[in-house]
């Protein structure tokens, strides 16, 4: 039970040495083993979710000694807290999905298909659960492998060129962050602090200036995953091209990578750096949100369309997090874990079609309500999730998203970021609308199977986690919400100390007037899980109380 | 001045270089006698005889000899070098035999040959004299020019041989020179006598004798580890050699090129680091960026891997400009994951290949994926290890010598490191792109594993895996073998 972790993140390379004994032939065999492993270690997953105590504390810590040579120790430090617990739940959870939908997707190299696959889920569960730095980055390199293959070789017809660009654009990213952490470990070392464990790093006092260059290179190894503004367009390119299976881990799992970076390594570690860059950043996702709404708006491929709504949902996911209080980032959590799922199914739904018509344009589809109305009934609810209507799980997110911004420093990107809300409905249901309405006048859609009882299969745990989230979101908050507020405490510490020094960024871009200190949210919003007042709220930084000093002048 | 006379000696520093020669003229002796074309055993003999050798090596470790007057030393850092060189040299034999027969040039001077590289390179790693360094240089480089041209009946080879015999002469001369200057600047050649008289130079980086002699030995010695803008010759030579042997050439005499500036400049000029780590720098940027841009052009995949080993050495200098503990231990730990890796590549290389050195372009690994799984899957590993992704030994290795140059407050040079990683696995991956990606053309059934070549294969995968998840030991090996120089 202690290491249940451990067991979570290495089961699947189990699977994987159980894969390599069953012969490339035996095609059930692997898929039905692949999904075996994958089930099982969504329940053994659950254990951590029912031995999990609301605190705000790490838990199921496993902290043992692994490389130790020269000036560095690096530790097997592993532990989860309220904000990764969902995520390693969500990994697990879109797993056996993933692996089913392969069932008829794949037909060619099953083997080493589900070998990738399973190699993907150890790579994404170990970095989410990482507590040391140098860990993180190990299984951080590692995921991109099976990525890789699997978008270069299942990929479509340009598949080559999407799998190459998404490598070396996240390669770039993290060789940079590398040096940043190798940096900060020295600036470690000097203050006496003896291995990479983030824990340390904590209570590490950096002046503004490394702060600056540090958080720079975090947040451009991460920045480049969420994916942000202008750095994105690896994205779509990757998505167009991956198998379903492929293109669901990577929205569904993949990109959380990125914001999770942000909310457990970039933000804490450099508090008062991230909130000198919060304006810019905020600026990059609310021109995410915008620019990614009209790009969709305008794509003839479903599957493209569904990429750039990723691009947008994740601009929502960055706004909320930088807003620093409990409202926006545990919207941005719960965004997270809302986009992985009604965004996954997407991918999924994309899929569905494309298996049955080899076609993903949009004017190769209209009227197939008729000739499917399981399948419209599925992806009308998934629309609807995506595009945020209450009683849906996109709903909660958004709206604790924009309710955390607009208290924040954030107000007037919050503002703008709004208009990105009806953007989404308008792309959303329009695609929706030309796909399944009209005339069914294409005679190859006339005869489309509507979907068969392993399709269903898949789709149903996705929409019952789309209303559930939606209609009773307490469960999720709850269990997040220390972990959240003790985050919102660490960059409150730090911001307090950041007051003296006025962002730049902040000074082009401030409205006159900004409060300093925000009204209380109002009470009872519809998750009912907050408590009525924040003090959170009152953290928000004022950049114009004090004139531009010296930076260094503010310790 | 020291006087001539018979010091007292001590065998024990250079026992495995006696070892090694007596097998080396044993062989050659044997070769002429024994009867019958099948050279084979002369592999198995030479195998045994490098096992043998490393166990002597290894039996050194933690010991601390001086011999002949101070002119060879059996330290640490000599014995972690040495088993660099033994891991290069069995696996290039263990690789040798089947791809000699093809090309139909089993001879048997071979494995001789190659054993007299190992001493040599065996002698600059222990050498504490110019001298030595210098005649340990001279066995390894005369050897190693035979070695390029070994292939006599191919012009590719013979052209390879003769460039490198001609610009490797020209920069021995550069070398030479630099040590005379030395000598004259300090009137000795020990280097611990040399590092004592330059100590207690007032301002020695003012003397331009010493100065100029140590950037003249520099300079020969990057013609050697084939360092940007010295490396000229490295593609032509590493294409036009038999594969084994550019196999060898990348991983032995690079490393014994790095033993040799290290023990020269960490122990005889580090009075003088801040001035030759600032030229390392440079040359360490030129060397990585030349290697990489060049080698994202190339086709042909022995001159992929002969370009990315010109970067391979400059991810070496970055360390080697650090000059520090973790930097340097970091070149060590490298050399030896790079004989692994890099051979074991090579090995990939020479199983896909057909007779005449035909089909060793990068397309022609077009759907080995999925005809031969294995195979790919252990070029996927070595490609891996030499982009530095984890968890592989090429990744420690550079984590510890970029680790170095940020330690030393080299922050930039360390993201140029980066970078040209990053460059770097454009064209490792494009590798892969063809092995995976592309559809097969041809049915690989003249490929052939050999048991000798499975044994090197298994070797390489293990050093390339092992040290990547588990690098403690080997790290601490290093460490201890850089403390005591």
């Amino acid at each position: 039970m202690s290491n249940v972790l451990s067991l979570t993140t290495f089961l699947p390379i189990l699977g994987v040495l159980l894969l390599l004994f069953i012969p490339k032939d035996s095609k059930g065999v692997l898929r039905n083993v692949a999904l075996a492993v994958t089930v099982v270690t969504f329940v053994v997953s659950l254990l951590i979710l029912t031995g999990f105590q609301t605190n705000a504390e790490f838990q199921f810590v496993e902290n043992v000694p692994w490389i130790a040579a020269g000036p560095f120790i690096m530790r097997y430090n592993i532990g989860i807290d309220g904000i990764s617990l969902w995520l390693v739940i969500l990994t697990t959870f879109i797993m056996p999905i993933a692996v089913l939908s392969t069932y008829t997707a794949v037909e060619e190299k099953v083997k080493e298909y589900m070998i990738c696959l399973l190699l993907l889920e150890t790579g994404m569960l170990g970095a989410f659960i990482s507590l040391d730095l140098f860990l993180f980055y190990i299984f951080w390199e590692v995921m991109l492998i099976p990525m890789y293959f699997m978008i270069g070789i299942w990929g479509g017809k340009n598949k080559i060129y999407a799998a190459v660009k998404f490598f070396i654009y996240t390669m770039v990213g993290s060789l940079l962050m590398l040096v940043a952490l190798v940096f900060l470990y020295f600036k470690g070392m000097q203050a006496g602090i003896q291995d990479f464990s983030l824990l340390s790093f904590f209570t590490l006092k950096l002046d503004l200036a490394t702060q600056i260059w540090l958080f720079l290179a975090f947040a451009f190894a991460f920045a480049i995953k969420v994916p942000m503004f202008p750095l994105h367009t690896w994205l779509p390119d990757a998505h167009t091209e991956a198998p379903t299976a492929g293109s669901v881990i990577l929205a569904a799992v993949l990109l959380k990578m990125g914001t999770y970076g942000y909310v457990r390594f970039a933000i804490p570690l450099f508090p008062e750096a991230a909130h000198q860059f919060a304006p810019l950043i905020a600026t990059l996702a609310v021109i995410g949100i915008l620019y990614a709404a009209l790009v969709a708006m305008v794509q003839e491929d479903v599957k493209k369309l569904v990429a750039y709504s990723s691009v947008a949902h994740l601009g929502f996911v960055m706004l909320g997090v930088f807003a620093f209080n409990v409202e926006g980032i545990s919207g941005g959590m719960l965004q997270m874990i809302n986009h992985g799922i009604s965004t996954g199914a997407l991918f999924l739904i994309v899929g569905f079609i494309y298996e049955r018509r080899h076609t993903r344009l949009i004017t190769d589809f209209g009227g197939l309500s008729k000739q499917m109305p399981i399948f419209a009934t599925i992806f009308m609810i998934v629309t609807f999730s995506s595009v945020g209507l209450p009683g849906t799980n996109g709903f909660v997110g958004e709206f604790l998203i924009l309710l955390g911004a607009f208290e924040s420093q954030l107000r007037w990107w919050t503002i703008i970021a709004t208009s990105g809300v009806i953007l989404s409905a308008v792309y959303m249901l329009w695609v929706f609308q030309r796909v399944m309405f009209g005339e069914l006048d294409n005679p190859k859609n006339q005869k489309l199977l509507d979907l068969n009882a392993r399709e269903i299969a898949i789709m149903v745990p996705l929409l019952v986690m789309i209303f559930f989230m939606g209609l009773y979101p307490k469960p999720f908050i709850d269990k997040m919400d220390p972990a959240i507020k003790k985050l919102v405490a660490q960059v409150r510490v730090a911001s307090v100390n950041a007051q003296m020094v006025p962002p730049a960024a902040a000074q082009m871009q401030m409205p006159e007037g900004h409060p300093a200190v925000m009204p209380q949210m109002p009470a009872g919003h519809p998750g009912g899980a907050m408590p009525a007042a924040h003090p959170a709220t009152e953290a928000a930084p004022a950049p114009h109380a004090a004139p531009a000093v010296n930076p260094h002048a503010a310790k | 001045m020291d006087m001539i006379l018979v010091p007292a000696v001590n065998m024990t520093p250079i026992l495995p270089e006696i070892f090694l020669s007596v097998l080396a003229m044993a062989l050659l002796l044997f070769n002429v006698f024994a009867p019958g074309g099948q050279k084979s055993y002369l592999a198995y003999f030479s195998f045994i005889g490098i096992v043998g050798a490393a166990v002597l090596v290894g039996a050194g470790w933690g010991s601390h000899v001086e011999s002949f007057s101070g002119s060879v030393v059996l330290d640490n850092f000599a014995t972690f070098f040495k088993m660099t060189f033994l891991v290069a040299a069995g696996l290039t034999v263990l690789i040798s035999d089947k791809y000699m027969e093809r090309e139909g040039c089993n001879h048997g001077e071979l494995y001789p040959l190659i054993l007299f590289t190992v001493v040599g390179m065996m002698l600059m790693a222990s050498g504490t004299d110019l001298m030595t360094i210098f005649l340990g240089l001279e066995v390894m480089s005369v050897s190693l020019y035979v070695l390029a041209g070994f292939n006599r009946a191919n012009k590719k080879s013979n052209e390879a041989g003769l460039k490198y015999f001609l610009l490797g002469a020209f920069s021995t001369g550069f070398l030479l020179y630099g040590m005379a200057l030395i000598y004259g600047a300090t009137g000795t050649t020990r280097l611990y006598k040399i590092a004592a008289i330059v100590g207690q130079m007032t301002l020695p980086s003012a003397n331009i004798m010493l100065v100029a002699g140590m950037l003249l030995m520099m300079t020969g010695f990057a013609f050697k580890i084939a360092a940007a803008p010295f490396h000229m010759w490295t593609p032509d030579v590493y294409e036009g050699a038999p594969t084994p042997m550019t196999a060898f050439m990348s991983a032995g005499p690079k490393a014994a090129g790095f033993a040799a500036l290290l023990r020269l400049f960490l122990v005889a000029l580090p009075t003088l680091q801040v001035e030759w780590s600032q030229v390392l720098w440079v040359l360490a940027v030129l060397t990585m960026t030349v290697g990489n841009i060049t080698a994202l052009r190339q086709d042909n995949i022995k001159r992929v891997l002969a370009y990315s080993s010109i970067a391979h050495a400059g991810y070496a200098l970055v360390g080697f400009a650090a000059g520090n503990g973790t930097g340097t231990a970091g070149i060590l730990f490298y050399m030896l994951s790079y004989a692994f890796m890099n051979i074991g590549a090579f090995a990939i290389i020479i199983l896909v290949a057909k007779k005449g050195e035909t089909n060793g372009n990068v397309s022609d690994f077009a759907g080995l994926g999925f005809k031969r799984p294995l195979l790919a899957v252990v070029m996927t590993i070595f490609l891996f290890s030499l982009a530095g992704m984890p968890p592989t030994a090429g990744f420690i290795g550079k984590f510890y010598l970029f680790s170095g140059a940020i330690q030393k407050g080299y922050i930039w040079l360390a993201i140029i490191g980066v970078l040209n990683s990053a460059a770097s696995v454009y064209y490792y991956l494009r590798v892969m792109v063809y092995m995976y990606m592309k559809e097969p053309t041809e049915e690989f059934d003249w490929v052939q594993v050999t048991p000798s070549i499975a044994l090197a294969l298994a070797i390489a995968v293990a050093g390339s895996l092992i040290p990547g998840i588990v690098p403690s030991y080997i790290l601490q090996f290093a460490q201890a073998a850089v403390k005591l120089m």
